[in-house]
């Protein structure tokens, strides 16, 4: 009897909650450590990313709309659903950064417990850095913190899976929606998020998963008037200094890449905060004495 | 200006402040001249008298400033918190002490009316570096991290509209941070930072902690491009703010920025028109419309517009022009020829595009730059007057049917820095203020600022907040 000759699978990009291919028409061919072929992954070309864009755009309205207990379950639901393909993950990231099963079983671990993080996050952030102002007069102040909007996610190079969640998922958590940007030598882990995010619960544009040449989709996103804000964090000095550059047009918020030894490491808030804006508004508390409201 | 009442002239005594002939630049603790000898008038634009002749610095002076900011920085962030706290303190007081002096100054160089330095920006200015003392020994608690430590050396480029507020926005928290400063103040308006100056140097603070840059645009641009300061911040307009951000690109330097802003005020049929009234005119006349977060576009509900619109004309046809120091006066002067020229032409463009323009009847001053309180009807979110920052005593009056329509209107703008909500419905309220893009919301008010309260934008209106335990983290290394 012979070998059963396995399904391969077509990695394609998730944008708006479907699977499309580049419209370009272009792949690339993606090997493992040892130069081994794996995959051809779509090489997306501007155009996909102004159509991320605009997927994430009209996602927005309603995930930061939405309250910050669901987001919060979403996400959970997000690592529930890790946890299912975790075997899928471990062969993807193992292939992808050399790694050995075992080591490449921690990360995958690391990466679902990161998930479940944030998910906690999302309704507990407000407090943290929002709250009420005693400002020196007969007025209700109150600053809370909100999305930023469309956020532009450069996911690290090197750490193709926990690298990318820990860029993305707070991202997401504050109510922002995102157009990732994978690594560029190793997709495959994040084309396969893609799919566990259309089975989780994520509304369709909340997050846009793009493969190909970083430089070649960063520059149109980083010039794009309607993306708000942009991770650096999987660029090089080079290209992240052209792109501060190209996305100061629009005063995108900016967050420049910063070395990461070891993602395994606690990551604090400064993801969450980064893509997050302050609003504070006034009201005046009047008075309940005989002259009657004080406005 | 004719007027329902006729009030007798009622000036503030000038008497209160001695202004100098000439001033230097402040570096180090002293007061020097610029190296290359340059330097400029500053004058008052009411009456165009020449108020002093200013020390201009040029690029060599901004690198003797960097290096007597960083050679003071070693010693003032080690020192212990409530030792930095003290000194903050003791300038808070000496502004108050001396708060009719400058409240004076800022009126002559500024031309804003004395009753909005005297009641707005000085007490403002004291309260915020009383604020930001009591941070200095506190900032573990802040909730940047249990020992969060300075950036080093601010460059801080501020503004001629609020100069001396401007520059407690800037300095206080930098310094209670830990921070040294390199400031440069608007060349249309450096005089009462340099009365600060010499705050600093009563109040003992050591030497190069602040250093003081009068100057032009060049000056800015050389300090924001200096390799040796590690934090920028500046206010000021969307197209500097831009380059700014281009020049810092690809550097360590942490940046704020405090932009332009189109606000958006909106009033619902159901809001007390009197007070909506008072709030539309603080909105955009308070400082001649000369503010960042004015309310200059008004959105009005369509079923009110008519009624809303005499109240609003009748009342603009009380509010007083003229001598910015006499008490009773309402609007001041623009605050350069320049600025009147831009308010100028974006309002003849106004018209030009079909716009209904309308102004109070009123006598201008004949010297110094003056620009009579304005508002258009007929106007389309097309128009350049809606969409542009004019910067003046300018009101472009939209209308809306439904609070769907109003929010979208109110967000259809490139800036976001505040806005504001006049209706007696608290939950239309909280909906509205939800939907905004802004920083700043105002419900049934405008124009509110406290030191307690984080002000900045969203969008092309800038990033980071000022004010509050938010506007720690600018001057952090979080």
């Amino acid at each position: 009897m012979s070998e059963r000759l396995s399904v391969f699978k077509t990695y394609k990009l998730y944008v708006g909650g479907k699977f499309p291919r580049s419209e370009s028409g272009r792949v690339y061919e993606v090997t493992d450590s040892k130069g081994k072929w794996l995959a051809n992954a779509p090489r997306s070309s501007r155009k996909d990313a102004r159509d991320a864009v605009v997927a994430a755009r009209k996602a927005f309205g309603g995930w930061s709309g939405a309250t910050a207990y669901n987001r919060g379950q979403v996400l959970y639901r997000v690592a529930e659903m890790l946890e299912g393909r975790r075997a899928q993950f471990v062969q993807e990231v193992a292939d992808a950064e050399g790694l050995s099963k075992s080591k490449a079983a921690e990360q995958v671990e690391a990466t679902i417990d990161r998930w479940v993080w944030y998910a906690g996050w999302t309704d507990k952030i407000a407090q943290v850095v929002g709250g009420g102002n005693p400002v020196a007069g007969p007025y209700f102040n109150l600053s809370s913190p909100e999305p930023t909007g469309v956020v532009a996610v450069l996911a690290p190079q090197e750490s193709s899976f926990l690298g990318l969640v820990s860029v993305l998922a707070p991202v997401i958590a504050t109510g922002n929606t995102a157009v990732v940007v994978a690594s560029e030598r190793s997709p495959l882990p994040a084309l396969s998020l893609g799919e566990v995010l259309a089975t989780s619960d994520v509304p369709g544009g909340v997050v846009n998963v793009l493969s190909g040449g970083t430089a070649e989709l960063a520059t149109p996103l980083a010039s794009h008037q309607d993306v708000n804000a942009i991770d650096l964090a999987g660029a090089d000095e080079v290209l992240a200094k052209e792109l501060e550059i190209a996305a100061a047009d629009n005063l995108k918020r900016v967050l420049r890449p910063q070395p990461v030894d070891n993602w395994t490491a606690a990551p604090g808030t400064d993801r969450l905060t980064a893509f997050l804006e302050t609003k504070t508004v006034w009201h005046p508390t009047g008075s309940l004495g005989a002259g009657g409201s004080s406005y | 200006m004719a007027s329902v009442f006729e009030y007798a002239p009622a000036p503030e005594s000038r008497s209160v402040v001695d202004i100098a002939p000439s001033y230097g630049l402040f570096i180090d603790g002293e007061f020097t001249e610029a190296a290359d000898g340059k330097v400029f008038k500053t004058v008052s634009p009411s009456t165009e008298e020449v108020l002093s002749e200013v020390a201009q610095a040029g690029s060599e002076d901004v690198d003797r400033a960097v290096k007597a900011a960083r050679r003071a920085f070693e010693k003032w962030s080690a020192l212990p918190g409530s030792e930095r706290a003290k000194y903050l303190f003791r300038i808070a007081r000496i502004i108050q002490e001396r708060s009719r002096e400058l409240a004076v100054l800022e009126t002559l160089d500024n031309g804003k009316p004395i009753k909005e330095t005297r009641d707005a920006d000085l007490p403002l200015v004291a309260a915020h570096f009383f604020y930001y003392a009591g941070w200095a020994d506190k900032l573990e608690h802040a909730g940047y991290g249990a020992a969060p430590r300075p950036l080093g050396v601010a460059g801080q480029v501020i503004p001629w509209n609020f100069p001396l507020l401007m520059l407690a926005w800037k300095i206080a928290p930098a310094l209670a941070t830990g921070n040294t400063v390199v400031l440069k103040p608007a060349e249309t308006t450096p005089l009462s930072a340099l009365f600060f100056a010499d705050i600093c140097r009563q109040a003992g603070l050591p030497k190069g902690v602040v250093n003081i840059l009068p100057g032009y645009g060049d000056a800015g641009a050389a300090l924001v491009a200096h390799p040796d300061v590690n934090k920028v911040a500046f206010t000021g307009s969307t197209a500097v703010g831009k380059e700014i951000a281009r020049t810092v690109a690809g550097t360590r330097k942490k940046l704020t920025l405090e932009l332009g802003g189109k606000g958006a005020n909106i009033v619902f049929d159901d809001a007390p028109i009197d007070q909506a009234v008072e709030g539309i005119v603080t909105g955009i006349f308070f400082n001649q419309g000369q503010v960042c977060c004015a309310g200059s576009r008004l959105l009005v509900q369509e079923s009110i517009q008519d009624e809303l619109l005499d109240s609003l004309k009748r009342r603009l046809s009380t509010l007083r022009l003229g001598d910015p120091l006499d008490k009773n006066t309402d609007i001041g002067a623009i605050n350069s020829a320049e600025q009147l020229a831009r308010i100028t032409s974006l309002v003849e463009q106004g018209s030009a595009e079909g716009a209904e323009r309308w102004s109070p009847e009123c006598e201008l001053p004949s010297s110094g730059y003056w620009f009579a309180p304005t508002l258009f009807t007929n106007v389309t979110q097309a128009h350049t007057i809606a969409r542009d920052e004019i910067f003046g005593p300018v009101l472009s009056v939209l209308t809306f049917r439904t609070p769907d329509e109003a929010v979208a209107k109110a967000n259809n703008t490139q800036y976001g820095l505040s806005a504001g909500i006049w209706t007696e419905k608290g939950s239309r309220i909280l909906a509205v203020a939800n939907k905004l893009r802004a920083g700043v919301v105002w419900s049934n008010t405008f124009n509110k600022f406290d030191p307690t309260s984080p002000f900045g934008g969203y969008k092309e209106s800038g990033f980071g907040r000022e004010g509050g335990r938010h506007g720690l983290e600018a001057y952090l290394d979080v």
